[in-house]
Order: C-alpha cells, then structure tokens, then sequence
C-alpha cells in the first residue's frame, strides 16, 4: 500500500542495481537530505547542534567506520577509540606544524595516518580471529594512550598534555557558527556514508563478507585473506580516523587523551550491536539511540518535576539504559536496521499480509 | 503485531524528540546559575562534597533575601568528569533565559573545552584554584577567571613551606610530583622545573595513570630514588590510596604535600592515624570555620534543607570551598548589580564585567561570614585570578590543623610564565591580545 512497487519496471542494469531501488525510497531519501541540509540549520538551536547533532552525526561516522571491519569483514575492534585518537591527533599535528595547512587535508591526513595505523594493528588478524583478535585491538588501545599521555611530540610539547584545534576553515568559509560545524559534519557523513555503501556493494565488499562468513570456503574460491581484511582494517581506520579529527577539532574543540578513552570503544562496539551489524544505516540508529536516549533519560525527572538528586537521577539513566540495551536486544537481536527493514516490508503488503 | 510495536515505538521516540528540542520555559527576575557537578564517577567522593556546597552557599543567599531582590535559580549537571557530557551541560545550561551568570567546571578537561566556545558564546568560566594557570592573564583569556590562585601558586606555596622547612636551600634535595596522568596533574610541572632550575633541586615526575587506584609501581620508584619530599597532585580515589601506598612504603607523610584537590576530610577519615602528618595546601584559607557556616547550618541544616545528607559535611574543605566558589560568583552578580542596576537580573556580559572588578575587602569579607578563611580579592582587567593566598594544613588523626603562615606565590617567577603561556595561546588560537590601559 505505501510501497506500491507495480509498474516500477527495472530496463537496465544501471536501474536494477541502483541503491534505493524503489521510487518511493529514493523520493524520501532526498526529502530526508533536503530536510538535513536545508529546514534543519534554520530552525534548530545552537543546544540541538551542539550537543545533540553534531555528536550524532560524528558517532554516526565512527560507527560507520566500525561497522565495516566488524559488521561486513567480521574482524571484532575493541581499539576505536584509538583510531579515532590517532586521526585526531595526527590531523592536529598536520595544523600545527605546517602553517597553512588547510582543514580538509588535516583531516584526510588524520585519517590516513590512521589508516595506515589500523593496517599495522590488523596485521595478527591474518592469524588470529574471533575474540582472541578483540585482545590484539585492545593492544592498540593501551599503546595510544601510552603515547598520547607520554611522549610530548604527540601534542606538541603542550605543558598540560591538553591539545586545541585553531579555527575552522575551508577555503575562505569561516566554520564558527554551530549550524557551520552541522553543516561540515553533515556534508562529511554523506560523502563518506555514499562511498562506504557503494564499497559493501562492490567485490570488495562482498570480499568481505565471505571473510567474515567463513575465511576458509573464501580463501578455497580465490580471495585473499590478506588483501581483504587489510582492506577492511585499512577502509575502517580511514574513516574512524577521520571521525575522531571531527570529534576533537568540532565537538570538543580541545581535547585530552581520556576524550578517546576505552569507554568510548566499548561505546561505538555497542552502538553498531544495537544498531545493525552488516548495515550502513544500522551505525546511524546506534549512533542515535547512543546520544538521543541518555539525553532523554537525563530531561525526564526535569520535565516530571521529580524532586531527585543528580546522583540519583544519573544512576537511574544508567540503569534504564541498560534495561533497555538488553530489551532491543532480547526483541530483535540483529538490531534497530532489521526492526527497520520489518517495519518496510509490514509497509510494502499492508494490507494484505498474505 | 511486530508492525504495532514498532509504530509504538515509533510514535514515542517521535513525541520524545519534540519535547528534547523544546526549549524549557524561561523564569523571569531570576539570576539563573548553572551548576556543572560530578555526583559520580571516579572523582565523586571529591564531587559531592564540593557540589553541595555550591548548591549550600546559593540556598542560604536566597534565604537572606537574593542579591538585592532577585533570588538565584539554579539547576545541577551531572558531568561524571567527562569532557564530552560536560560539553553537553554547559551547551544545555549556557542559553537559559535570563542569562547565565557564569561557570565553574570543576574539571581541568572541560575548562579546556569550553574556553574555547566561551568568547563566541559570550560565557565566563570561573575556575577557582584549578583550570589553565595561564588563564590569569585577562589580556588573552578575557572570559577566564582562575579565582584566588592557580596550580602554580600552589606549587609555589609548597616549595616556599619546603624552604622554610630545609632553612632556605634546596640544593641537592630531591623532590618528586606524584600526578594524575591528565591535563590537572600536569599543570604544575612548567612552574615546578623553573623553581627547580632556581633553587637547585632535582624534579622527579612520577605520573600516575587515572583513576589512580594502582599505584604499586609509583610507590616503588619513590622507595628506590628516596626524594626528600613527595608532591602530590592527585584527586578522588588516588588520594587514599597514595597515603596508604605511603604507609606501606614507610614514606614520612609529614614529606608529603598534597594540593587542595587532594586535601579534605573524606581523602584522610578512614585512614585516620595513618594519614597523620600529611600536608596539604589551601587556598587561602579553607581549613578554617567562620560563622557562614554557622548561618548555613541555622538556616538550611536545621530546618532540614542543606544539600548534603547532614550536617556533618560541613566544613570539610572540599564543602567549604564550594561555598566560597559560590560566594565569589554570588560577589561577581552583585558587583556587577551595583553598575548596571540593584535588582535587575544580570546578562553574562555584565557578570562578566562584574568578575573583573571585584573587590572583596576585609570589612566586606567578614560582613558575608568569611572573613577568617579569605583576605581580600581584588581582580582587575590584566589580572584574572586575583588575589593568591595559601596556607598549609596538616592531619593530625583526626582533624585538619593549620600550621604554617600565609604564602604567596613568587611574583618574579609566575608573572613572566603567565604572560609567556598566555601569548603563546594567544599565537596559536590567533587572538588578539586586548589592551588594558
């Protein structure tokens, strides 16, 4: 009924093989990034921005970078978060000892030292899976805070150890308002979000995705472990990398090594559980449910009026948050992308179900 | 069924998000006060007490009568130290209608953050006793307030009382800084390596990683190198357990300095006798009782309003500097009332104005109750931080003792690094440095 897909004929391969196949899709896809780009920056407030989009759009890249060495090449990280430091940082150093050094290339650059960082970190892959891998990552994790806290020419002999971005800019466009910072994470998801599904979709990716569903019957048809998931390691750590740029010279603006602690790989882990393994849009269900709920369980006793403690009332977010983590996970295990897509195709036949 | 469920749930996180992007109702004829606080976390048992007495000293204004009429609201956000959610609640607090007075972060990380947004936000961060020392220097950081002294005066006052204590040299003394490995515990260092290079003594930089609780091998290098007196930068749960790592190593506590993050009842109470000896430095003087705490526990602990569970949490340290955190904001609004109009409500901008030209005096001090534990303040454009004042405390087994005069911090040596950190700043950032004449 609200899918109605008679009379959609498909008379070329170029249309049969299109991401959004059905018109309906495409027509709300571009409502959605019009909606994005260009109701969103005149009526949201700079709170909206600042603290809730920014950061969802920023997670929403890491978790999309996660999502492709975990969810598609089944190579379990728990070292994001030293991925996303390593862009953050690099793109810092790239600013501050180049002078000029436009913002984009830091970012590039960021994610390309970070890239070329997780390609290293995922060299045991080749030899160990599973969780035994997860401990490798760890490695990573511990490494960079080792180096971020201790060796001085990571934050350029600054005497606190605290790093800060300079001022954003591209080109002549003087990234200081809010709604700017939106814009340049909005414009920077979509690109990369674009690329990302049209890599999964192409024999890299499904290169992928025989590695993760079994290595060895994917190694028997031709492809390369080593090639695949470097590949994977390599696609996935460019894109954390740049996310973590985003985080430190966006978000935070300045930063400290606990900004990329170990919470916050164990955060992104979860947000692509929550969200849909194997599913672009999956990272940015989790990356939302991750930022929006906590935010909403904090109003709450606020809007009720309920006379309750700030300790309290943190402690009861966290409690409530869990509960609902196993909730999602007990009712649809392969996260908020599958409810998403029952939910399309209860669309597509309502409604007659049979 | 799957379908209702998901149109349920659709429908709830539809009306839930409407109701995050409203925004709150604005109250009017009242001076609204963000309080950003950590309840929990790894620094909570420093947090809650510090977080009360913030919350104690704004209740008892109110219950005097306001700031010359106009009470002061004010609404806590829990951080749990983490720069990301303090981010979040200063972007939350910042445009509450009626402006925002000004804030205290209680957090190293978070004031490096949001010093960043604070000029285009037109915030002011008031960051008593912590922050970026180098934030004193009103030319660059104009939205920067490092009331009543920063981590180099402390420093400082430290190494005057180890002078004092060694008869005027330190000359081949070793002398090792036990720091949380964060911005905080790194603070000091530029100070600590200029006072070393002056007197001649040997700095050992002895990191330890957060939350701190293990700390066998920092202990066992200060076993090895023997310094003749420990530093300690350190806050929350690294307190305790450096002092029991002391007691085990057999270190002297009466060698050890702590800085005032790391010195309050709760750090030292359950190890009683085995903290005696141990120092710590306050800022001017918070170790000492006045009658605002008297007037405090009359007017809202006897009625059974105080923001802690009893009255028992009064006069720890870290309570009562709260309260004097909240005094100097309270003075700020006040100050700031008598040049733009007695009972209006202020904009940031005017408190703002009113940090600059604050001018505590004695006679004023002792009027507000606080008269044993500040000297008078005075701030000005070029100065930010004030007056420094500091004493040393020590543990005696059971209550804090103060036992030495007052210090301050060594002008010819803080007042060029000020000025050195502050333009550099300035250079990286591209600010431009304002005039003061």
């Amino acid at each position: 009924m609200f899918y109605r897909e008679n009379g959609q004929f498909k008379t070329s391969y170029a249309a049969d093989q299109q991401i959004f196949a059905v018109t309906q899709d495409r027509i709300a896809i571009w409502l959605l990034l019009a909606v994005a780009f260009l109701v969103v920056p005149f009526v949201a407030s700079n709170y909206v921005f600042q603290a809730i989009l920014i950061p969802l759009l920023i997670m929403s890249l890491g978790a999309l970078g996660l999502n492709i060495l975990v969810g598609y090449c089944g190579q379990i990280s728990l070292g994001t978060a030293a991925f996303m430091a390593v862009g953050a940082y690099a793109a810092y150093n790239l600013q501050a000892r180049f002078e000029g050094m436009p913002l984009l290339l830091a970012l590039i650059g960021g994610g390309l030292v970070a890239m070329v960082f997780g390609v290293v970190f995922g060299l045991p892959s080749l030899r160990i899976r599973g969780l035994y891998l997860a401990v490798a990552t760890l490695a990573a994790q511990f490494f960079v805070d080792w180096l971020t806290t201790r060796a001085d020419w990571v934050t350029n002999n600054s005497s606190s150890g605290s790093v800060s971005a300079k001022a954003l800019a591209i080109a002549g466009w003087q990234i200081d308002t809010p709604m700017e910072k939106y814009l340049l994470c909005l414009g920077i998801l979509c690109l990369i979000g674009l690329a990302a599904k049209n890599l999964v979709r192409s024999s890299v990716g499904r290169e992928w995705m025989a590695m993760r569903d079994m290595d060895v019957a994917a190694a028997v048809i031709g492809i390369r472990p080593v090639y695949a998931k470097l590949s994977a390691f390599a696609v996935s750590s460019f894109i954390v990398g740049i996310a973590g740029a985003l985080w430190g010279f966006v978000h935070l603006g300045a930063w400290e090594p606990a900004a990329f602690s170990l919470d916050r790989s164990l955060q992104l882990l979860f947000m692509i559980i929550i969200g849909g393994l194997g599913s672009i849009m999956g990272s940015i269900f989790g990356a939302a449910f991750f930022i929006l709920l906590p935010l909403l369980l904090n109003q709450v006793p606020h809007w009720l009026g309920l006379p309750i403690s700030t300790a309290t009332a943190t402690y009861l977010e966290h409690m409530i948050f869990g509960v609902l983590i196993v909730f999602f996970l007990i009712v649809e295990p392969h996260g908020l992308a599958k409810l998403w897509s029952t939910a399309r195709q209860k669309l597509r036949v309502w409604p007659f179900p049979h | 069924m799957m379908f209702k469920k998901a149109a349920i749930a659709a429908a709830t996180v539809a009306a839930s998000m409407g109701a995050l992007l409203g925004a709150p109702a604005a109250q009017a004829q009242e001076q609204f006060q963000p309080l950003l606080v950590y309840r929990t976390g790894q620094f909570a048992p420093l947090g809650i007490p510090w977080a009360d007495g913030k919350q104690d000293y704004l209740k008892l204004v109110n219950a005097r009568g306001g700031i010359n009429g106009v009470k002061i609201a004010f609404e806590e956000c829990e951080t749990a130290y983490d720069t990301a959610k303090g981010v979040e609640c200063y972007e939350r607090l910042k445009g509450r209608a009626g402006g925002t007075a000004s804030f205290d972060t209680q957090s190293t990380g978070i004031t490096f953050a949001v010093s960043d947004k604070a000029p285009g936000d037109k915030a002011t961060i008031v960051t008593a006793g912590y922050g970026l020392s180098q934030s004193a220097d009103g030319r660059v950081f104009e939205w920067n307030f490092p009331l009543l002294g920063t981590y180099w005066t402390g420093a400082d006052s430290m190494i005057q009382d180890i002078l004092k204590k060694e008869k005027g040299s330190l000359k081949g003394k070793k002398i090792a800084l036990v720091y949380h490995d964060s911005p905080y515990g790194k603070e000091p260092i530029p100070l600590l390596e200029k006072r070393a290079a002056k007197e001649g003594f040997e700095l050992l930089k002895l990191p330890v990683t957060a939350p701190g609780v293990e700390q066998k091998s920092t202990w066992l290098q200060v076993r090895q190198q023997r310094p003749d007196y420990v530093l300690l930068w350190s806050a929350g749960v690294m307190t305790p357990t450096a002092l029991r790592e002391a007691q085990a190593t057999g270190y002297a506590r009466e060698k050890m300095y702590g800085i005032w993050w790391a010195g309050s009842d709760h750090d030292v109470k359950d190890i009683g006798a085995g903290a005696k000896g141990y120092n710590v430095v306050t800022i001017h003087n918070t170790a000492e009782h006045d009658k605002v705490h008297e007037e405090v526990k009359a007017q809202l602990y006897d009625k059974g309003q105080g923001a802690a569970k009893d009255a028992k949490e009064l006069g720890a340290m870290a309570h009562t500097r709260g309260m004097v955190i909240s005094m100097l904001q309270v003075e700020a609004i006040r100050a700031a009332q008598e040049k733009y109009g007695k009972g209006k409500v202020m904009t940031s901008e005017q408190v703002r104005w009113g940090l600059e030209n604050l001018n505590l005096t004695q006679e004023r001090l002792n009027e507000l109750g606080f008269g044993k534990i500040l000297k008078p303040v005075k701030t000005s454009c070029d100065n930010h931080m004030g007056t420094d004042w500091s004493r040393i405390a020590q543990w005696d087994g059971g209550q804090w003792k103060v036992v030495s005069d007052w210090y301050q911090g060594d002008k010819a040596l803080i007042d060029p690094l000020v000025k050195e950190y502050g333009e550099k700043y300035a250079k990286e950032k591209n600010l431009k440095v304002r005039s003061c004449n």
